[in-house]
């Protein structure tokens, strides 16, 4: 039962991939089109971001003081200026550390 | 110009820095899905035919609070539609290739891998066998979760809870995103889809995931307008 959903799932979400890349060319998107799917990173990746930082596990907002929000802004820092992935997501981490293991404890 | 197997390799490298927070996710993941009582067989399955992060913990926690296949099944498809936009955004460079090659190639397209070889596409458009850059951060990315997942499932949660290694997603696409605040077009959409993220967070069936990129691109649609 529950397989049989797993399954159904996988085409679901195999279909996601696919529908793009195989049944649409070149000709079908326009240039405005084109244009405005430039900002495709931009547009869905802090719909990940945001959530991950601001939104607790149970769901529910989290307070202006949590170490995330600090943790992510010494991300953006590192990594504007690093232009390192491993610097980005380390210095993320370690401060977020530091501030739940050192400071709040 | 070069090689299927320099393309491959450079691909493996560009995606491998994201392994950092992909296998401690994955370890979670799986460890949670046997935590919620289910045979570790289906968890690993699901890694093998849906492979796509968060939306295998959702599909679990769905099932194992009590809501209907149907639910479980449509809230890993909305989850996951934000393939298409990747796909809309990689066909540009993929037509080239054979409708069986499209086929096989698709089922290794995950969120890094698109923002790693959609970069490293925009600036070697000339290339003639790109794709390998893409096959190379997809196939990376699928050994990478399998054995990490599956440790998951063998070895349960040994990376301890308090570490709150989640806290590594966010900051995975931080550094992919980040170079981007230079453009103010850029931080717009960003801060658009990031705001619109938390204020539809509890829309049915995690629907903030698709909602909040449409509205960027819309408001990306707005100002390329202004510029002109």
């Amino acid at each position: 039962m529950t397989l049989t959903a797993i399954i159904f799932a996988g085409i679901l979400t195999y279909f996601t991939r696919m529908t793009m890349i195989a049944l649409i060319s070149r000709d079908m998107l326009g240039d405005k089109i084109k244009a405005v799917l430039e900002y495709v990173p931009s547009a869905v990746f802090p719909a990940i971001i945001f959530p991950g930082i601001f939104i607790s596990d149970f769901g529910t907002f989290i307070e202006m003081n949590d170490p995330k929000i600090f943790g992510a802004l010494v991300a953006v820092i590192v990594g504007y200026f690093s232009k390192n992935i491993i610097a980005t997501i380390s210095a993320g981490l370690i401060s977020y550390w530091f501030l739940i293991f050192v400071v709040f404890n | 110009m070069l090689t299927k197997k320099q393309l491959f390799t450079r691909g493996m490298l560009d995606i491998s820095p994201h392994m950092l927070s992909v296998i401690p996710f994955g370890i979670i993941c799986g460890a949670i899905g046997v935590e919620l009582g289910f045979h570790p067989y289906l968890v690993y399955a699901m890694s093998f035919i849906i492979f796509g992060g968060a939306s295998q913990i959702v599909f679990l926690q769905l099932l194992s609070g009590g809501a209907s296949s149907l639910v479980a099944v449509a809230s890993v498809g909305i989850i996951n539609s934000r393939h298409l936009l990747y796909g809309a955004v990689l066909s540009e460079y993929l037509e080239k290739l054979s409708f069986i090659k499209k086929l096989l190639i698709s089922y290794v397209v995950v969120d890094q891998g698109f923002a790693e070889s959609n970069k490293f596409f925009k600036k070697n458009r000339g290339e003639e066998f790109l794709h390998y850059h893409l096959i190379g951060t997809g196939c990376t990315m699928w050994v990478c979760w399998q054995i990490a997942t599956l440790s998951g499932i063998v070895l349960g949660s040994f990376v301890p809870d308090e570490l709150g290694l989640k806290f590594a997603i966010p900051l995975t696409f931080i550094a992919i995103v980040v170079q981007d605040l230079k453009k103010l077009d850029h931080v717009i959409v960003m801060i658009t889809c990031g705001l619109s993220s938390l204020l539809f967070f509890d829309a049915p069936f995690k629907s903030y995931i698709i909602i909040s990129p449409i509205i960027a691109l819309f408001v990306a649609a707005l100002l390329l307008r202004l510029k002109k």
